[in-house]
């Protein structure tokens, strides 16, 4: 299945775990500094550095791009250290989320209640990935290196849906031999 | 008997060149062992199994590394007895560490522990030094990436638990790691010695062949039943269910304290790199 971003809602609510589709369009990186910084913006009350309305936050910290690249390679990192911060984000206009594992049962709550859907990347497949980066410019908090913010644009990214709008969650299948 | 002389920069040269080599794909045997894997997957399995050979083949062509976690430098350093090291060790280890990492675009991930200021240049790395015999110096390079590593557990069992607690310990990590860790894993064992020394033995343990058997018999069968209990779970690639979460269980075993069963479980993600050279 072919997505285009930006998803319309009931676009997102249709999703089902287990899918196989790819991505195209504008994403953001956001990882573990990140998180805790545009937090910590929105409990202050400041002005976010990119809109969250209907983004798609990517996490991960990619490589430095080699001269005439892109980017580097840019797999995804472990979701779950992102959860103290995703409901919040869910709760500001955030449609969705790239990662690979599990994600806690507050994040897929917040994700039922304002319809956002979690996706799986391949991790340590960031190679590949980074050949679906076709721009990367840095939005936010550059000081943080690897952990600044990246406005992607991409094409065909490979995910596989990991947590839907109705709660079914893509590891849960997984059954002992 | 005679004294060889290396210098600092030589063995900086060798480190730096090690880690732009290990940095960018994975070692030939755990390709080798994720192809068999695909064989005997489908679904979405399978899916990220033909991912992860095409992100391989990318990384070979695009010299991109095959995942942005190009982790912590590890370094084990057997330095013969008859060799003497003009300049210092650790020094020369961190400028080979900082230049690879600089010239090879790899990702910069080290950081102060408590403050969270990154070092810019991902050292210090973490050398391990053993004096051995001879006049060489073997140097092993290991960027370990750190999604798996924080799976890794030691265990201070009772003597009381034998085999079977010891093999329940390993399983249990497997079953709470789940898909974290980026399986299919390898798992390091270390078992016995001491608290810091099975984490070692397990480290070190993974620098092993995949698909290499045990010199010791009774270890190589725990090895079999170990993965074969780990891979029962049914979490398979990346956890999207199957018959390959682990590809290979490495144990090493070392004398212990009558009062203590220590055991320590090293997961490395499929992206186990290592290079290694004598100087």
């Amino acid at each position: 299945m072919e997505l285009k971003l930006p998803l319309t809602k009931e676009e997102i609510r249709s999703l089902r775990a287990g899918d196989v589709v790819t991505l195209t369009g504008t994403i953001y990186t956001a990882r573990d500094a990140a998180h805790k910084r545009l937090c910590g913006m929105i409990e202050a009350g400041e002005p976010l550095p990119f809109s969250l309305e209907g983004a798609i936050l990517y996490y991960c910290g990619p490589c430095p791009a080699p001269e005439g690249a892109v980017i580097g390679s840019c797999g995804p990192t472990t979701s779950s250290r992102m959860d103290a911060y995703a409901p919040i984000l869910y709760a500001h206009g955030a449609s969705g989320a790239i990662g690979k594992g599990r994600i806690g049962t507050d994040v897929k709550a917040a994700m039922r209640k304002f319809g956002g859907v979690y996706l799986l990347a391949t991790g340590g497949a960031g190679a590949l990935l980074a050949k679906c980066v076709k721009s990367a410019e840095v939005v936010a908090f550059p000081e943080l290196g690897a952990e600044a913010v990246r406005r992607l644009e991409v094409v065909d990214l490979p995910l596989i849906v990991g947590v839907d709008t109705t709660g079914e969650d893509v590891y849960d299948r997984a059954r002992p031999l | 008997m005679s004294i060889r002389e290396v210098s600092a920069a030589s063995l900086s040269q060798a480190v730096y060149a090690l880690f732009l080599k290990a940095c960018v794909v994975p070692c030939r045997d755990v390709l080798d062992a994720l192809e068999h894997a695909r064989q005997q997957e489908s679904g979405p399995a399978a899916e990220v199994l033909r991912q992860l050979a095409e992100n391989a083949k990318i990384a070979e062509e695009t010299r991109l590394p095959s995942c942005q976690d190009t982790g912590m430098a590890i370094v084990y350093l057997d330095i013969g007895r008859d060799v003497h090291i003009t300049g210092n060790v650790t020094e020369a280890v961190n400028d080979g560490v900082r230049r690879a990492y600089r010239d090879g675009y790899f990702r910069k991930s080290v950081l102060s522990a408590l403050d969270r200021v990154n070092t810019g240049d991902n050292t210090p790395a973490i050398l391990h030094e053993r004096i051995v015999e001879g006049d060489r110096i073997h140097i092993w390079a290991m960027p370990k990436g750190f999604g798996s590593e924080n799976m890794s557990a030691v265990g201070m069992l009772k003597p009381s638990d034998g085999v079977e607690g010891v093999c329940n310990f390993i399983v249990e990590c497997a079953r709470k790691a789940g898909p974290n860790p980026c399986p299919p894993v390898v798992l390091g064992v270390g078992i016995g010695g001491s608290f810091e020394y099975a984490a070692y033995l397990a480290k070190r343990a993974l620098l092993r062949e995949v698909g290499s058997k045990n010199r010791d018999a009774r270890l190589a069968e725990l090895e079999t039943v170990l993965r074969e209990r780990i891979n029962a779970l049914g979490y398979g690639p990346m956890g999207l269910g199957g018959r390959n979460y682990c590809l290979a269980v490495h144990i090493d075993e070392y004398p212990t304290h009558l009062a203590s069963l220590p055991v320590a479980v090293s997961f490395c993600c499929h992206a186990l790199r290592h290079a290694d050279c004598e100087i």
